[in-house]
């Protein structure tokens, strides 16, 4: 790696709890990532945009309304609409563990429920990036 | 309170055990280096009158009921009656959320709590594109009087107290539950409840925010005048710590930035031309409950006492029920654990002793699957028995602030009302709340205290039980509640249906009055009122304010 690792960390829909997602977003720039945060209320369509525009590694979505079964697999469906599979999605909040499945067939590579320490995440990240 | 001379000879006795103490803990040392509270503040090992030995009865505790009300603001409290339990609900559709309110009230209960989805919250309709996927996920869906209507079917508005946790569409929730009111024959003067109605903790830490601040507050004025004489037994807004809480703030945090978010909506309504003492008395707080008991006890102690001074020194007000404090409280959804849920009830039942033996007016208790999904009717009742519990049970509702006099809990209400006083002061010197919000200093605090406790949970520093420690292997929990995702569907017909048959000239004609009246000066609630009894919906609604007043743009800082 020549760079460090590019991440948007995403608010996807109306949901506005942004705790978990700064705290995130501390803990990858702690850990030696570039960090861009969104903020809330972002569209799917808005969220590829800007991934693809600040050519990150990765998407890292937070939600916890409830309608990630609705947005998340929508952000996957405009990277593969781009072509930009290559830039890795993952994604957290309050989902109940049956859903993970559906939504990791939807192309979402990982799914972080509560109490998953940040260092979990940021290994995570760290091994499945798909940009070399 | 203290005679000097004792308060001398007591302090050199701590003084000669402690040394003595030092020299034993070089062979056995306490469990840690340093103890603190859940918000991260020292702990010592005991309190002593030396540690509040300026304190004066009179002035600094009082009597119940009585200024600075840090006892409680009843003379009575829980020996007249216990506090309002008041559990918050609402999902899918008007008529399920009513099905339920109807359960409820049969119950007994008289206090009703109304959660709205997403795009209710944010002004949109249910057809609107930002809503696909959302409607009602978190609470029910209205999106017209209509839906208003099938509500509250059958639920006599002059029976029961309604709490409505919206904010930045308040004005329009408002004036559809007093057009339900009208069709039911009852008057807007008998309407007792709440709207939540505060926009300036949107900002800071829930983010269902809509329109710019400035305007916002006019919107919360406009209210405060409208109910003064329309609809005066409402609490026109529950400024609220509970969600700055929950975004990781500290107790002393919490009241700081949540009083200073008060003294905000006071000056404006001042500044707006109102007597403090015709609306100050209809304000009211709403607070978190967190599991570090002692602390949470002095914390609601040290905000009413804090908020009292703030009216009658800072604001002048006259009336006693304009310095009295009044709060709901709800346990901490945050200190919830995903891990091995039953563990929840009993956070629960702490959080809620702590808010009980604090003195809280009402409160609504989480359910233990709250980490993973909205709570099953079970797990309801389980938290609402946890409250009858400690309210039949527990034996302290019968005497009013029993921990008072305690050397830790005096000195440590102290301690959140100078900190908090620090803050607000801070906040000041910015130039009051709304722009210390839009400099963004505000979050920035709440998220570096976040940080440094996740962090500490990281590390170990801080146990929370299941989840870094006494952890076992679970299976997925199994029957959580699931909103039928044909539920937006079904809104998105009712609305075409409703634009098809409503008085569309009375609609526009509405919309119009409201445009100029937003454009202008004078109090928008009249003009919203009868948008809404002609079926104009919430998106149009806030639709025409969005067009006039602009939307607010988040400061985004990490």
């Amino acid at each position: 790696m020549d760079r460090p690792i590019r991440v948007l960390v995403a608010k996807p829909g109306l949901d506005g709890h942004d705790r978990g997602a700064k705290v995130i977003a501390r803990a990858l720039r702690d850990a030696g990532m570039e960090v861009i945060y969104t903020g809330l209320r972002q569209t799917p369509e808005q969220i590829v945009n800007a991934a693809i525009q600040e050519d990150v590694d990765c998407i890292a979505l937070s939600i916890l309304s409830g309608a990630h079964n609705t947005l998340l697999p929508k952000v996957a469906s405009l990277i593969k609409a781009e072509n930009a599979e290559d830039i890795l999605i993952v994604g957290g909040g309050v989902i109940p563990d049956e859903d993970i499945p559906g939504l990791k067939a939807s192309g979402i590579s990982e799914v972080f429920t509560p109490g998953t320490p940040t260092q979990v995440t940021i290994d995570y990240i760290r091994a499945n990036i798909k940009r070399a | 309170m203290f005679n000097k001379d004792q308060i001398s000879i007591l302090k050199e006795a701590v003084e000669k055990e402690n040394a003595k103490t030092q020299e034993s803990l070089q062979k056995r040392p306490e469990r840690k280096a340093e103890f603190t509270t859940g918000s991260g503040s020292p702990v010592k090992r005991y309190y002593t009158p030396a540690d509040i030995e300026d304190m004066d009865y009179m002035n600094d505790l009082g009597l119940p009921g009585q200024f600075p009300y840090t006892r409680g603001v009843q003379n009575t409290m829980y020996r007249g009656k216990f506090w309002t339990m008041r559990m918050y609900a609402g999902f899918a559709t008007a008529q399920e959320s009513n099905q339920r309110y109807k359960y409820l009230v049969e119950q007994g209960s008289s206090g009703l709590s109304v959660a709205f989805d997403l795009p209710t919250q944010i002004g949109y309709d249910s057809d609107h594109s930002l809503s696909e996927g959302e409607v009602g996920k978190v609470g029910v869906a209205i999106d017209s009087l209509a839906d208003m209507e099938i509500l509250f079917d059958g639920i006599p508005l002059d029976k029961v107290s309604t709490s409505m946790t919206i904010n930045a569409p308040a004005s329009v929730l408002l004036a559809m539950y007093i057009a339900v009111a009208e069709k039911q024959g009852v008057p807007s003067d008998k309407l007792r409840g709440t709207i939540q109605n505060d926009i300036l903790k949107e900002y800071i830490a829930r983010g269902t925010y809509i329109f710019p601040t400035e305007p916002s507050m006019r919107l919360i004025t406009d209210i405060f005048e409208f109910c003064s004489k329309d609809v005066p037994l409402w609490n026109t807004i529950s400024i609220s710590g509970y969600h700055i809480r929950e975004a990781g703030s500290t107790a002393a945090q919490e009241v700081g930035f949540t009083l200073a978010d008060g003294i905000a909506y006071v000056e404006a309504a001042i500044k707006a031309g109102l007597d403090v003492d015709t609306f100050a008395p209809r304000l009211s707080f709403f607070f978190n409950a967190h599991n570090d008991l002692l602390e949470e006890v002095s914390k609601y102690r040290a905000a009413r006492r804090l908020w009292a001074k703030i009216m009658k020194e800072r604001f002048g007000a006259k009336n006693p029920k304009s310095m009295a404090l009044k709060f709901h409280t709800q346990t901490g959804g945050s200190t919830l654990t995903a891990q091995q849920p039953d563990n929840n009830i009993v956070r629960v039942a702490v959080q809620t002793l702590a808010a009980v033996l604090g003195g809280t007016q009402s409160l609504h208790t989480n359910s233990k699957d709250e980490a993973l999904a909205l709570p099953t009717e079970a797990s309801v009742r389980v938290a609402l028995r946890t409250q009858q519990i400690i309210a039949n049970e527990s034996g302290v509702t019968d005497v009013v602030d029993p921990l008072a006099g305690s050397y830790y809990i005096e000195a440590k209400t102290k301690e959140i009302e100078d900190q908090a006083m620090e803050y607000i002061k801070k906040i000041d010197e910015i130039g009051g709340a709304p722009k210390a919000i839009d400099m963004g200093y505000i979050q920035q605090e709440i998220m570096d205290a976040s940080y440094d406790y996740q962090k500490k949970v990281e590390t170990g520093e801080i146990i929370v039980v299941g989840m870094n420690k006494y952890q076992i292997e679970e299976e997925a929990p199994k029957g959580l509640l699931r909103v039928d995702p044909s539920v937006g569907e079904m809104q998105k017909a009712n609305l075409v249906k409703l634009r098809a048959e409503r008085d569309n000239a009375r609609v526009d004609a509405a919309l119009a009055a409201l445009r100029t009246a937003c454009e202008g000066t004078e109090n928008v609630m009249p003009f919203i009122l009868e948008a809404v009894r002609s079926y104009g919906t919430l998106g149009e609604i806030c639709g025409v304010m969005r067009e006039v007043f602009g939307e607010y743009q988040q400061s985004v800082n990490l």
